[in-house]
């Protein structure tokens, strides 16, 4: 086995918005948020749980009475956060802190905003909520609690909603994620990258029954067992087993539609691996069609797979239908 | 109910970055040596069972490449989780148990430094109310430790006894990432991580997998000569939302205990993975054991954290234990999901 390397790594950027349907609760306490006012639904034993939910959570019993809990409240246990991330709701220090809202039972998960000063926090410390100036209907509307030591629990909360006074409801709640992640490509695909970047296909070999999988993945999907033996050369040519005409668009595709999406036989190989069929006839594509790689110009390979632009027809006769058949 | 016992148990060296390794290449040697330590040929296990987590990848069923390390061609009997591998070990059990398998293997993998990893577990909560405020697993441990320090459940002091107890123990485990000698007063004299945190309070972050192998009856005593029976497995769960559940003490946990008959006999050992310091004394507790149990040999959780694995490695190490003879009978505790929320608890008996 040739020696370990080390594995070529790159960013990946998971980023995308969920939009969700908020149903006849949540939707009233988001649109509530977004006049500047928080919402709680009472339980049959009369307690208010904030946020609201739409079933009581000990006995599963639809709730359906929302009441309007006071923007003040009481920090029952905070966390201080001395380095926080970009998405977390403070640029600077802060904690996490479950605060008891007046007129609530039970307490909500927000950030405590206290200018980074950590000694400000203790449990007991009475909050205020801060709302943003825009507000689209999220927790997020509330910037962050602050201090407000002289915040006394006023009575009077929680306060009935009559149907007119409940607030809009938001529909649907738009939650942005975005992570970011390093990925190793791991032994295998790093000896095929590097290899693909000096104009090589590599293969491996199953040690229990000596197929070549292409591309090199590690592991034998068949047997589970590592591919460790020396990588083999596979060739730049080969044959159609399976084809599809792609007339659709999306996002990133490199040609122009419509093209012959193809599933190829590399010369060596004994897997097949999906590529793009050019400078063809769309109505000529055919399985069993030979084909070749078009190369970039040499001047621009990397260590990706995109170094093959794409396919083409080689011209040579038509490999015979056992020759694929397995692959079918 | 039909007896069924972890025959043979694998586990990769858990460390806080693979340099040159991805999941697969990872998971493939553990998967391999337990599957030669069970006995049982490839055609011989019946079911197989994974836990992992897509977000680990960034990538939607990543856990199919999984698939390459047990190999699937002729088609195979298989399913997954999105937990910790202990919970794909539960499923498997109850797979036997219906009789449709006689054998199963059970693997768990995560390699989390990727990722962010504190950041990427917000998405295991609630998408509309807690998501968006992106408050990291860290955090709400830290928001959950100064409830039991201040309600006088926990003390900082008995919090650092634990990763003590813990890294010393982890020292005889080769697997183990986090282990040494320490003392908790200067361990207590470190800064704050996420206050009332600190690093040691915190288990680490690792690469990882795992693996198990099950098997009933007559197959488990043909192919293992001290089988670790599976005399009680059970798991609990307890509402998504911080603000509805008690925090100072783990109730799934006492219920899961109470289900598995954790109290019906001695357990001469514990393994628990709970990932901070408070959570395990609560979970030592919510198990109710003694003075006369050793806990967490291995090093528990505190000292590797391979992610959906280290539930998993929890039973393995407890199995391990009976198949040698030096315990009897063993409890293994899983969890998941923010402060507790999600426990899993395990018996083993020789």
């Amino acid at each position: 086995m040739s020696e370990a390397p080390h594995s070529l790594t790159a960013p990946h950027k998971l980023e995308y918005t969920y939009k969700r349907s908020t149903g006849p609760i949540l939707g009233r306490f988001f649109g509530g948020l977004r006049d500047g006012r928080i919402l709680g639904v009472r339980r049959p034993d009369g307690r208010v749980l904030v946020p609201p939910k739409e079933y009581d959570p000990d006995t599963g019993v639809a709730l359906s009475e929302l009441v309007e809990v006071a923007p003040t409240g009481t920090v029952v246990s905070w966390a201080w956060v001395a380095q926080p991330r970009e998405k977390q709701p403070v640029g600077r220090p802060f904690a996490y802190a479950l605060v008891k809202l007046d007129g609530a039972d039970t307490p909500l998960l927000h950030a405590v905003d206290s200018g980074g000063d950590a000694k400000k926090l203790r449990s007991g410390l009475r909050v205020r909520a801060r709302f943003a100036a825009e507000r689209t209907g999220t927790l997020r509307d509330i910037e962050a609690f602050e201090p407000a030591e002289g915040a006394k629990a006023e009575a009077g909360w929680p306060r009935a909603l009559a149907q007119k006074d409940l607030p809009e409801p938001l529909e649907i709640l738009k939650v942005p994620v975005k992570l970011d992640y390093l990925y190793s490509a791991g032994q295998a695909a790093t000896r095929f990258l590097r290899a693909i970047a000096e104009g090589r296909l590599l293969g491996q070999r199953c040690p229990v029954d000596g197929k070549v999988y292409f591309p090199t993945r590690g592991a034998c999907p068949e047997h589970g067992v590592p591919t460790e033996g020396e990588p083999v050369d596979v060739k730049d040519r080969g044959t159609i087993v399976s084809y599809s005409i792609v007339r659709v668009p999306s996002e990133n595709l490199a040609v122009e539609l419509p093209f012959a999406a193809i599933t190829v036989l590399l010369d060596g190989a004994d897997s097949t691996f999906t590529h793009v069929l050019s400078e063809a006839k769309l109505e000529d594509v055919h399985m069993g069609m030979r084909v070749q790689a078009v190369w970039l110009p040499r001047e621009q390979w990397t260590t990706s797979m995109r170094n093959i632009k794409f396919f083409k027809p080689s011209g040579e006769p038509d490999a015979p239908f056992e020759s694929y058949e397995a692959h079918l | 109910m039909r007896d069924v016992a972890v025959v043979s148990f694998a586990q990769s060296r858990h460390v806080r970055r693979e340099p040159d390794r991805n999941e697969v290449e990872i998971l493939m040697p553990v998967v391999r040596e337990a599957r030669e330590r069970s006995g049982l040929g490839r055609g011989e296990i019946d079911f197989v069972c994974s836990g992992s987590t897509d977000y680990l990848a960034g990538q939607s069923f990543a856990f199919v490449a999984g698939l390459d390390a047990v190999g699937a061609w002729p088609p195979i009997c298989e399913s997954h989780v999105e937990m910790d591998g202990a919970w794909a070990l539960y499923e498997a059990w109850v797979k036997i148990q219906t009789g449709y398998a006689d054998s199963a293997l059970v693997y768990g993998f995560g390699k989390a430094s990727m990722g962010d990893l504190p950041e990427v577990l917000a998405l295991q909560l609630d998408p509309y109310v807690l998501t968006p405020l992106w408050p990291d697993a860290v955090s709400l441990a830290a928001l959950q430790a100064r409830l039991c320090l201040e309600g006088g459940v926990v003390s900082e002091g008995a919090m650092a006894e634990a990763a003590v107890r813990d890294r010393r123990n982890a020292k005889d485990n080769p697997f183990a990432q986090v282990k040494g000698d320490f003392e908790a007063a200067k361990l207590l004299g470190e800064p704050f991580h996420v206050a009332p945190l600190r690093k040691h309070d915190c288990a680490p972050i690792s690469d990882g997998a795992a693996a198990v192998v099950i098997a009933a009856g007559d197959v488990a005593r043909r192919v293992c000569k001290r089988p670790a029976w599976i005399t009680g497995f059970t798991h609990i769960a307890e509402p998504q939302d911080l603000g509805v559940r008690d925090l100072t003490r783990s109730r799934s946990t006492e219920i899961a205990a109470e289900k598995a008959g954790v109290g019906k006999g001695p357990v001469d050992v514990a393994e628990l993975s709970a990932p901070f310091t408070h959570q395990e004394l609560l979970v030592e507790r919510a198990l109710g054991l003694g003075g006369a149990t050793k806990v967490n040999p291995s090093g528990g959780a505190l000292a590797a954290n391979p992610i959906m694995a280290v539930g998993l490695v929890r039973v393995g190490e407890a199995a391990r234990r009976v198949q040698d003879g030096s315990a009897r009978r063993a409890v293994a505790h899983a969890t998941s999901g923010p402060c507790l929320q999600q426990n899993l608890v395990c018996v083993l008996e020789g």
